[in-house]
């Protein structure tokens, strides 16, 4: 559904910018290129040597719990945080040696909005296209252009203070791209905002996408990283855990289909037992026991179900669905998302 | 240089005076009044006790024309200050303005100069005004007086590149009071209102060794005249501040934004 309609109005209109011919790229052909890329913040490894590499055009995810360290990986890719050790290369550039001309290239829509609230919206994109060495003459239309993607045109000469949240969030995207920029960082844009606004952000991205903008994006949502993110790793504690499509991940680090059930607190654990014992899973099944309900990792969701059913078994409730990348997050990192 | 520096402070530049219309102008005007009052009510009123005084080439001039290029620099020192030091401490700590601008192809010494630029256009505007007024009081004995202006940004630029870099490193209200109080004393007794020769030598040298002092006797010497050389040294003095500020700054600002 949600998927359907982005895709729908993706097509009206939209920014033509972020079009611009690349020719800056790593020996390897990609435009980020991280080797046991190390960040310790005194004893705290907050990034614990990660490897991974973006290519042209995709759209990249880094998916974890608060504190895995994806916001100061981010920040390292940015050019606005020294590595501590490892490689990092970034449009055949190394960051700690040039900064600015790297970051003349990338759009950074950082964790916490830092727009600036003392000029209005229009002001914010030009004086922010100021800050490229950008002329006037091409940031005055610019600016127009970007309000409208921002879907701002009724706030143009407001003040930024006086915005709600997801307006300011498009602006900060807005504002990302006045420098058509090679590549975009979005750490965790959606965060805190309500279902409607992080539609209407989804549609913004996704534009990007179709444009052909190099995306990486930071998110704890489940939702987001499957909808926006061609391929995606997985960090917990400094560490990527896995790496890979939605689709691959969910295949190799989950079942087909699970069986949600529930007995009510304080029995889910005992009834787990007892369904393992009582040899009623299949070949390669496993159970999980959560402090709500249990999980039951399956091929076959309907036939398991009903052989838990026939064996006396009484659930409250029970959900047979596909696998997600929740499965596969829970998984990996053994905690839920949940704050 | 090339990965702190980008050519670009006018850009910073830019940005203050585009926030400059939703600036608290009543702020602003009152902080060129203040020297103003000291020397309307020192000047003229404590002046007809005092009768003349010896100017810096020995002869006598009138109090008011004595003082009159010390609160010159002053207005120069403080229309700095104010913008180096509270309004950056207030983008420093709250406003995240310098999240933004790191993320860009700005470096930190392009937002340092920018910072600091605009600083001392406030500190050149009080003291461009103040010597317009003591023009038109007649206080101004030297052809040089006019010089009195470039010499004003000068000292604007040093107090303006190491008030940003003393900012810098404040994290409280109260830290950033001190500043206002370790102010007060200098403006109070760097022969400000009567020459340094008053002061035992001990005293004079400890005074020898602030930067107003140097301001006031760059000013003294350009209103009253003839200048002699000895003002190279006043002006090596804000050149050294103007460097170490600039360089501090530049560096606090990788520090704090750039972790
Ligand atoms: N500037 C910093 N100074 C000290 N510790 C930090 C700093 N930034 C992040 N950390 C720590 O590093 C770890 C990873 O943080 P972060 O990268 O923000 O995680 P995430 O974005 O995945 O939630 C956390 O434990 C956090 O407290
Ligand atoms: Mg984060």
């Amino acid at each position: 559904m949600k998927r359907d309609s982005t895709h729908r109005n993706a097509t009206g209109g939209g920014i033509s910018a972020a079009l611009k011919s690349v020719a800056l790229e790593n020996a390897d052909g990609s435009l980020i290129s991280a080797r046991g890329l190390v960040k310790t913040f005194g004893q705290l490894r907050a990034v614990d040597g990660i490897d991974f590499s973006v290519g042209k055009g995709e759209a990249f995810g880094l998916l974890g719990p608060n504190g895995a360290g994806k916001s100061t990986a981010m920040r390292m890719v940015a050019s606005v945080s020294k590595r501590t050790g490892g490689e990092l290369s970034i449009l055949g550039m190394d960051p700690s040696l040039r900064g600015p001309d790297i970051r003349a290239h990338l759009g950074v829509v950082p964790q916490e909005d830092n727009l600036d609230l003392e000029i209005s919206v229009r002001e914010n994109l030009v004086v922010y296209g100021r800050y490229f060495g950008l002329p006037f003459s091409y940031l005055r239309p610019k600016a127009e252009e970007l309000i409208d993607f921002a879907q701002l045109r009724e706030k143009a000469r407001e003040k930024v203070d006086n915005l709600s949240g997801g307006m300011k969030r498009r602006l900060t995207i807005a504002r990302a791209l006045v420098n058509e920029p090679d590549i975009l960082l979005l750490d965790e844009p959606t965060t805190g905002l309500d279902p409607q606004a992080r539609h209407v952000l989804w549609d913004r991205l996704f534009r990007l996408k179709e444009a052909g903008v190099t995306l990486v994006i930071t998110t704890h949502y489940m939702d987001e990283a499957e909808q926006l993110c061609d391929r995606l790793v997985v960090m917990d504690r400094g560490h990527i855990m896995a790496e890979g499509t939605p689709a691959s991940l969910i295949r190799e680090h989950s079942s087909r289909e699970v069986v949600e059930l529930r007995f009510g607190s304080g029995r889910n654990e005992g009834t787990a037992a007892a369904i393992s014992a009582a040899g009623l899973l299949g070949e390669g099944d496993r159970v999980e026991v959560l402090p709500d309900r249990l999980l039951v990792y399956t091929q076959e969701g309907e036939a398991t179900l009903a052989r838990v059913v026939a064996s006396g078994q009484r659930p409250i409730t029970s959900l047979v669905r596909r696998s997600s990348l929740e499965d596969v997050f829970l998984r990996l990192t053994g905690r839920s998302l949940v704050e | 240089m090339r990965g702190v520096y980008a050519g670009r402070p006018h850009a910073v530049l830019h940005r203050s005076f585009v926030a400059l219309k939703t600036s608290n102008w009543f702020i602003i005007v009152t902080g060129f009044f203040e020297p103003l009052f000291y020397l309307l009510s020192f000047g003229l009123g404590l002046g007809g006790l005092i009768g003349a005084v010896t100017g810096p080439d020995g002869r006598p001039v009138s109090y008011a024309a004595f003082i009159a290029p010390a609160l010159l620099a002053t207005s120069a020192m403080n229309g700095a200050i104010y913008d180096a030091t509270w309004n950056i401490f207030f983008k420093m700590r709250f406003a995240k303005l310098y999240d933004a601008m790191v993320a860009t192809s700005l470096g930190t010494l392009d937002i340092a100069l920018g910072e600091i630029a605009f600083a001392l256009l406030r500190g050149l505007a009080y003291a461009t005004a103040f010597t317009a007024v003591m023009y038109a009081m007649g206080l101004v004995h030297s052809a040089w007086g006019l010089l009195c202006i470039p010499a004003a940004l000068v000292v604007a630029f040093g107090f303006a590149a190491c008030g940003m870099a003393v900012t810098s490193y404040m994290k409280t209200f109260q830290q950033m009071d001190w500043i206002t109080f370790i102010l007060l004393p200098m403006f109070l007794f760097s022969a400000t209102f009567y020459p340094i020769t008053v002061y035992p030598e001990a005293i004079q040298i400890l005074v020898r060794a602030l930067p107003l002092w140097h301001g006031i006797a760059l000013m003294r010497g350009l209103a009253l005249g003839p200048p002699g050389p000895e003002l190279l040294w006043d002006l090596l003095y804000f050149g050294v501040m103007i460097v170490i500020g600039l360089f501090v700054t530049a560096r606090r600002l990788e520090r704090l934004f750039m972790r």
